[in-house]
């Protein structure tokens, strides 16, 4: 009896101390929340923020760099293990094309306050995510390397390959440029961008045929090559975790990365000289066009189809009290481009914001990318390699889709 | 043993192996059969941040309806099996036409997933299981003549890698073979060229590769060969060497004899084995140079945003009957000698 009392006494004294108004649409008080998300800073911030609003409701949440291939089998289940995953423009599509997430829009219209319109992704009328942050791959450039040098910031690729041929030559660096190039999910990101900058259709205009195999893909390639030629030998096996490290051990004066990575790579870790040296700048562009090579990525929150109305419900409370939150993107504003009311741009956004401003596109959001994206990967390596040529490749590249395509009934 | 206590001693192994090995692969072959159902997709128009465009979704309402009537999906027959990504029985043909000289034939041919991966998983077996062998039966044999005294700690040493898990093995060669890594480095300066890279090189990442398979699977040989080794009877031996047979005579003419079918057992499961390659090339990231058959499976099951199943099934059963292929002479032997026992 006493105890129950005491706990009482505690928990008004915490509400005094705490106040109510920031928690005020958090009383969840029954249900449960799992969520999947990938692993980077932000997304911890995010799903933390999250957790403080889940009242009594059960709550776990699954970080994973693997997330790609976990979501649709768990989602599939049913009921499915997770009743939320933040998903980005890519790993939306196959939750959609399986028809495993729930339409929002009641839950919207109930619980979402605070949340802005420009965050909700419609698709056919439908709120079908929540999206809370931007991404994008942009420049990073060593300062003092190329004023020692006497380089300006490079704004196009064929810039970033003379000055890696200068920084080369002049003995300071052997391998000074560094991207994403890892065989596989990376290397064909990296030519989903650069073919956007040339100004490339992945397919016939309305139809899943596809169309990479012209001038745009050649040149493409060749400058990947050219690139590829700039960097540490290894390349085909450098993820953005790896490039990462290379960096920080300054072997590399120009790169391309992931802005959500500019926290780690700007942090207190490290060697002092290299991370004060560290510039962000906008995406190139290449060929002379005016788009930057580049896509335009959201990260936002899904809730899974096959789950009950109740679970959903207060994953939808506690995960819309993260993508309203103020003082959320206050505290962490160095470490996303958050699309949350009251976010303000720092230096480490730059990147983001020169691609938005540059008009760089969204990566492209069709049904049957994800194949093409799988093909790009594995078949562009052996050109790369110096084994094939580009239009061999490019050729490979389609036929290897449309199996696969044609295995899934696209075609 | 009668038949019938080996029947009942044999029954609950069989039951397990038929519910956990049989009913999957026969389950396995039936799905290699479907295909999915064509899309039906329809425009939509989308927003996001960044803007509204017009873009395509399939439609769910109409997918769900053809998919309750039919869940397997669309009847395939052996078409996956045939396509570019498999056996691609067309292109070769194409190729065939097309092409000027047989090399070059060849070329086009082993560009193909399929055919790539599958020379890469038969090389990797030509080399790796002669040598495991050969490598086992020697340190066997050593360690068999070294004093008692020191034997058990080198056993252990030496069958260590065995027990390594194999992707925290190859990932520790991975890190020592790097342009930076103890090995990697060592290899640029004595080779005197900054840009020698282990991982880059398709042949050098091959030799990596099957020198860790090698490394790797040889304790298993030893351990086979070395527990035999205790059952080489002493008599003929002692006979020998008062007959002036020489170490090498001995061995040959005595203890191979002697050991010959646990040399078949274990090139048997050394040829099972290496022919599922798969660790190293996640463990040494070398996708881009070497590919498997078991890896094509990996691939087509969590590498692409969207699970090909069909692909997958088609490829595991491939893999099921190269195996079979592969074993068949040393099987049709066993059982031949067998029959001669009898």
């Amino acid at each position: 009896m006493r105890e129950t009392n005491m706990k009482k006494i505690l928990i008004s004294i915490l509400f005094l101390l705490f106040g109510t108004s920031a928690y005020a649409d958090c009383n969840i008080k029954s249900g449960s929340i799992n969520i999947l998300a990938n692993d980077f800073p932000a997304l911890r911030t995010f799903v933390e923020t999250a957790k403080g609003c889940k009242g009594s409701a059960d709550f776990k949440v699954t970080h994973s760099s693997e997330h790609n291939k976990i979501a649709v089998p768990a989602l599939t289940a049913n009921p499915s293990e997770f009743s939320a995953r933040i998903a980005a423009n890519s790993s939306i599509v196959p939750l959609m094309n399986q028809d495993l997430i729930r339409p929002l829009d009641d839950l919207v219209k109930k619980y979402g306050k605070g949340i802005q319109d420009s965050q909700l992704i419609t698709i056919d009328g439908k709120i079908m995510a929540v999206a809370f942050m931007a991404n994008t791959q942009h420049l990073y450039y060593r300062e003092d390397v190329l004023k020692e040098l006497g380089i300006a910031v490079p704004k196009t690729y064929e810039e970033v390959v003379a000055a890696s041929e200068k920084i080369r030559a002049s003995g300071k660096m052997q391998y000074p440029y560094a991207a994403a190039y890892k065989a596989g999910w990376n290397l064909a990101e990296e030519f989903v961008n650069m073919y956007i900058g040339h100004g490339g259709e992945f397919f016939k205009a309305g139809t899943a045929q596809p169309s990479i195999n012209n001038a745009k893909g050649v040149a493409t390639l060749n400058m990947l090559k050219k690139l590829a030629g700039l960097s540490n030998p290894d390349y085909l096996t450098h993820d953005s975790e790896a490039i990462k490290v290379e960096w920080e051990s300054g072997n590399v004066a120009l790169m391309t990365l992931w802005a959500s990575r500019s926290g780690t790579l700007l942090d207190d870790d490290g060697d002092a000289k290299i991370t004060a040296a560290t510039k962000l700048t906008g995406p190139a562009t290449v060929a002379g066009g005016n788009i930057p090579a580049a896509t335009l990525w959201w990260d936002g929150f899904t809730l899974a189809k096959n789950r009950s109305d109740a679970d959903a419900e207060a994953t939808f409370r506690a995960l819309a009290h993260a993508a309203a939150n103020k003082k959320m993107v206050a505290d962490a504003a160095d470490q996303a481009v958050w699309l949350i009311e009251g976010f303000k741009p720092g230096p480490k956004s730059i990147g983001v914001i020169e691609a938005v401003k540059m008009k760089a596109k969204p990566y492209p959001m069709l049904p049957q990318m994800g194949l093409m994206h799988g093909a790009l990967g594995s078949e562009i390596v052996e050109f790369l390699q110096g084994k094939e040529s580009a239009e061999q490749a490019l050729k490979d590249v389609e036929a290897a889709y449309m199996s696969k395509a044609k295995e899934q009934g696209f075609l | 043993m009668p038949n019938k206590t080996f029947f009942w001693f044999f029954l609950p192994t069989g039951l397990a192996m038929i519910l956990f090995i049989g009913l999957p692969i026969i389950s396995t072959g039936i799905q290699s059969f479907y295909a999915q159902h064509d899309q039906v997709v329809k425009e939509v128009k989308k927003c996001d941040p960044f803007g509204c465009t017009v873009s395509i979704v399939v439609d769910q309402e109409k997918t769900s309806k053809i998919r309750e009537e039919k869940p397997l999906g669309k009847f395939n027959g052996f078409g996956t099996y045939v396509d570019r990504n498999h056996l691609a029985i067309e292109e070769i043909g194409k190729f065939w036409n097309e092409t000027n000289s047989f090399g070059e034939f060849v070329d086009q041919v082993t560009n193909l997933p399929f055919y790539k991966a599958l020379i890469f998983t038969l090389t990797y077996c030509l080399f790796v299981t002669p040598n495991v062998l050969l490598l086992g039966f020697i340190i066997a044999l050593s360690l068999n003549a070294v004093t008692r005294r020191i034997r058990g700690p080198l056993i252990f040493g030496t069958i260590l890698p065995m027990i390594v898990t194999p992707l925290v093995g190859s990932l520790v060669l991975f890190w020592m073979i790097d342009a930076e890594g103890i090995i990697g480095a060592n290899l640029q300066m004595l080779m005197d060229d900054p840009y020698l890279s282990l991982k880059s090189s398709k042949t050098l990442t091959w030799i990596t590769i099957i020198i860790y398979g090698i490394w790797h699977h040889s304790p298993f040989a030893f351990v086979v060969f070395y527990a035999a080794l205790q059952t080489v009877p002493q008599e003929p031996v002692e006979a020998a060497i008062i007959d002036g047979a020489s170490r090498w005579q001995r061995v040959r003419h005595i203890v191979l004899p002697h050991i010959y079918p646990v040399v078949t057992f274990v090139a048997l499961i050394s040829l099972m084995d290496n022919f599922r390659v798969f660790e190293p090339i996640i463990g040494f990231s070398a996708e881009g140079s070497a590919q498997s058959l078991s890896w094509l499976i990996y691939d087509n099951l969590v590498n692409e945003e969207v699970i090909l199943f069909g692909s997958a099934a088609a490829t595991s059963m491939m893999t099921i009957v190269g195996i079979a292929i592969l074993l068949a002479p040393v099987l049709i032997r066993t059982w031949k000698e067998f029959r001669t026992a009898r």
